[in-house]
């Protein structure tokens, strides 16, 4: 009995903590990591250095604040080569959320520009495509579960679900050994870089890179075509430009460890 | 509650700071009147050239403009870079050539100090009058190239994976054609594109 009860206080308190961390950042230590992303120029893994994540995607009611505080992120008022017609869309107004966008739920239809702008305010920045990848490799126990299949096939099942419906809310899935929540399952997330995954259409099609297009060696190849949840991310990642939004593409931001 | 109150009006502070600083710079360029909401200069954007001056790139606003991204110690693709550019100012009067200007906006900012820039000026002759070499700040890199739509890695040796394009804009710094074929040949639709845009 009594250690139920002392079981019990450890969990409200554990809870607590957690509640208060919500939408604050988890640590994550890096290290040298190997990337289902293979360039031949990078010989002995990817260095991920020391960085903190946001534990939870930032969500509408963090993005209406935002806008709120920096009009010129309104999406009446964006300028358009930051942010393409349909940025925010499902917003009811331009400083209003309405019933398609729910407080807690992720906020998608961003732009590049709008996320790193929003992660700039927080003084902090996009993750890098490197440290996404690191973070995300975590399932709830292991640091890195991405030879295990279950967790694998874990993921392609919340990919295979129809994207019609509407987004959970941020934050209902169990964190990762990082502390981090949500991803894999609920939105595709802007990295940093993004526009550094040289990844062309005809790349994709035909694995040959246009060599006068992308200049210099460094070719890109896929080192872990098992993990093809995470290739999924890169080809997504690599065909957009920096004003585009999407219905399921949000973001979340990170920062440099003090 | 308090400390999101504070981090609200630290927000809102900065937001104050931006708007005004961007009200002042919209006040200067040529025509006087407001930015095209489609016009790259929304973004401020500082730029060392190879004097070593550091003036925003909405400077330049008043004059149509050929921009492309490159950096000095490139081997390959960015001397030809500047061929196209010097090939594409061949095929234009000598008034025409005035009345445009040529942007290389470097991607290697750590790198291309002025006196990097600098060489390259000399070493391949560019009239200064119409040519500019200029490096963002490292944080502004990959907006600008959002902007033009270029993409970018850096390798582990220093160089960087690229793709390579010219960007016409007009004076307003709207985009207007852009064409990736480099080299001392230029795309004669581009070239059109270009004498269209300066005038006869």
């Amino acid at each position: 009995m009594r250690r139920s009860i002392s079981a019990a206080m450890f969990l409200l308190c554990t809870g607590g903590v957690l509640a208060a961390a919500d939408t604050g950042f988890a640590h994550l230590t890096g290290g040298s990591f190997r990337s289902v992303l293979k360039y031949e120029d990078v010989k002995n893994g990817t260095r991920v250095a020391p960085f903190d994540l946001q534990r939870r995607p930032v969500t509408n009611g963090d993005f209406l604040a935002f806008v709120r505080a920096n009009p010129q992120w309104r999406r009446d008022n964006v300028a358009r080569v930051f942010a393409e017609e349909r940025y925010l869309q499902h917003w009811q107004g331009p400083a209003t959320l309405g019933p398609n966008a729910l407080p807690e739920q992720p906020v998608v239809w961003v732009s590049w520009f709008a996320a790193n702008a929003y992660c700039k305010a927080r003084n902090a920045r996009l993750p890098t495509w490197s440290e996404w990848e690191f973070a995300s490799a975590a399932d709830e126990t292991r640091r890195d579960a991405r030879s295990d299949p279950a967790w694998r096939e874990r993921i392609l099942a919340w990919y295979s679900r129809p994207s019609n419906k509407a987004l959970a809310r941020a934050g209902l899935q169990a964190p990762n050994a990082w502390g981090v929540q949500d991803l894999h399952g609920l939105v595709w997330e802007w990295t940093e870089d993004y526009s550094a995954l040289l990844v062309s259409d005809d790349n994709r099609n035909q694995g040959d890179p246009d060599k006068l297009k992308f200049c210099g060696a460094g070719a890109l190849s896929m080192s872990d075509v098992e993990n093809y949840a995470v290739l999924m991310r890169v080809a997504m990642l690599s065909s957009l430009n920096g004003a585009d939004a999407t219905a399921n593409l949000g973001f979340r931001c990170a920062r440099d460890s003090p | 509650m308090k400390r999101l109150a504070t981090v609200t009006l630290g927000i809102a502070m900065l937001a104050g700071v931006a708007i005004s600083a961007t009200d002042e710079a919209f006040a200067a360029p040529a025509t006087g009147t407001a930015l095209p909401a489609d016009s790259v200069y929304q973004l401020p954007l500082q730029l060392t050239d190879q004097a070593g001056q550091a003036r925003d790139w909405r400077t330049r606003r008043g004059k149509p403009q050929l921009v492309a991204m490159f950096y000095t110690s490139c081997q390959y693709i960015c001397p030809l870079i500047v061929d196209s550019g010097k090939a594409i100012e061949a095929q234009l009067t000598p008034a025409q050539r005035n009345r445009l200007g040529i942007l290389l906006v470097s991607m290697d900012p750590k790198r291309d100090t002025p006196a990097a820039l600098a060489s390259v000026v000399a070493k391949r002759k560019l009239d200064t009058a119409r040519w500019t070499l200029a490096a963002p700040p490292t944080d502004s890199v990959r907006d600008v190239a959002g902007l033009l739509g270029i993409r970018f890695r850096q390798l582990e040796d220093g160089e960087f994976n690229h793709t390579s394009a010219l960007i016409l804009l007009d004076a307003d710094g709207r985009i207007l054609g852009r064409t990736e074929q480099v080299g001392t040949r230029p795309d004669p639709e581009f070239v059109a594109l270009v004498r269209k845009t300066v005038g006869s």
